[in-house]
């Protein structure tokens, strides 16, 4: 698949180049959006464990969920508002701790409070997400009628957007098969930027392992993601 | 932001971060807690597997059902009681002899709550969001579950609005056990599809 840049600290350390700045790119992609990338390791799986295992991330819970309810942030908002946190600390923060990130984002760009005012009160470095370069389309028309069919084979389009999206990188470009068709949605990536909710209809979409990861992939193992119409193009 | 302004070097305890949010949100009048506490509290007592594993030994026990939750899973599921937040649209996956499916959020940690409750932390780690689309056969073995070369995984990353239930096979010997005793053998794991019954 592609190379991107995340530990930019390391690579410097290993190689004496530049770092790149991701902020100072206008068209990459979250780090947020992980599938297919190498290097994490095994899997620490346990069986059972707390929901919460600290005080403050039950807290922090908790006062996510009343921010969503009182505010009616959409999925979107809440989700790009951590995806648009620093890579480096994205990757090193805890669950929670994005969360608490997000939320704390939303509440300054909601004018609640300042990044100034939570530093004192916290006595000490707030670190928030970066601000929200997220554009709408020109078109927000909605649609409902479905144009795909179960069985139709499409193309995912390759535009990798700024803002919040529900295309993994991992399927844009790529080819694959329509299994389901699920009605029509708001369409994540305009509502999470302030355009409100936009009906799109939306499909599963089966890929195979070959498609998505060529000679890396495997016979016998396919992949389904969740994608809206505006995602889609005929193949060509 | 002004140019004059310094940010202070030391990063602040995650505990003084969360509370120095939680202070401002509730001085503002937007965060009620004691009624917060109540939400959080009934997601601790009423939301998990043990809600998933009741609907998966009623389509065990009762091929009716299973029908009605493979055609609508979130009307069958409510047939039960489980619904709400992160359940509105259920979509459940059957394991059969020829194919094992397997969920994942590779996006963030999208997790149908009122049959699982909220994620286990491995479920929202990179590790899994990276290798589940990646190498799922691989990463089933590693962690101790081994599918048979012959069978089909089909991976669901749980990208926009469905959330996804594993309806496990059903094992062997289990003929005589009621539905309640079914259900106390269905994991949270094979409800995921990283366990085989």
């Amino acid at each position: 698949m592609h190379a991107h840049a995340i530990d930019t600290v390391r690579t410097v350390e290993k190689f004496g180049i530049p770092p790149i700045d991701r902020r100072t790119i206008p068209d990459v992609d979250g780090v947020h959006d992980l599938g297919g990338l190498d290097g994490f390791g095994p899997v620490e799986h346990k069986s059972t464990e707390p929901y919460f295992e600290e005080d403050w991330e039950r807290r922090t819970f908790r006062l996510m969920v009343g921010l969503i309810a009182t505010q009616g942030v959409p999925g979107g908002r809440f989700r790009h508002s951590i995806e648009r946190m620093a890579p480096e600390q994205y990757l090193s923060s805890p669950y929670y701790e994005r969360w608490l990130t997000g939320a704390a984002t939303m509440a300054v760009e909601s004018g609640f409070t300042t990044q100034d005012e939570l530093e004192r009160r916290a006595g000490g470095r707030f670190p928030l997400s970066r601000p929200d370069r997220g554009v709408l389309p020109d078109d927000l028309t909605p649609h409902t009628t479905p144009r795909y069919a179960v069985g139709d084979d499409v193309r995912v389009r390759q535009w990798h957007p700024p803002g919040h999206t529900r295309a993994p990188r991992y399927v844009q470009g790529r080819h694959g098969t329509v299994v389901r068709v699920d009605g029509a949605f708001s369409i994540d990536d305009i509502a999470a930027h302030g355009g409100g909710d936009i009906a799109d209809p939306l499909y599963s979409v089966r890929f195979t392992s070959r498609e998505l990861w060529g000679e890396a992939g495997a016979d016998g193992e396919v992949m389904h993601v969740d994608l809206f119409e505006r995602y889609l193009e005929d193949p060509q | 932001m002004t140019a004059e302004h310094h940010h202070p070097t030391k990063l602040a305890p995650i505990e003084a971060r969360v509370a120095a949010i939680e202070s401002v949100l509730v001085e503002k009048g937007i965060l009620d807690l004691a009624a917060l506490d109540q939400i959080v509290q009934n997601f601790e007592d009423n939301l998990g597997p043990m809600n998933g594993a009741k609907v998966v030994a009623r389509a065990w026990s009762d091929p009716a059902y299973k029908e009605r939750l493979l055609a609508d899973g979130t009307a069958a599921i409510a047939e039960l009681g489980f619904e709400g937040l992160q359940g509105e649209y259920m979509v459940v996956v059957e394991n059969t002899p020829q194919v094992h499916n397997l969920v994942v959020c590779t996006l963030c940690s999208c997790y149908p709550w009122p049959t699982l409750g909220l994620p286990p932390r491995w479920y929202k780690s990179p590790a899994y969001r990276t290798r589940a689309v990646r190498e799922p056969r691989k990463l089933l073995a590693e962690m101790g579950t081994v599918i048979p070369a012959d069978v089909e995984i089909r991976v669901w990353d749980s990208s926009a609005e469905a959330r996804y239930l594993v309806l496990p096979m059903r094992p062997d010997g289990t003929a005589d056990m009621s539905e309640e005793q079914l259900a106390g053998i269905v994991t949270r794991d094979s409800m995921i599809g990283v366990q085989r019954l």
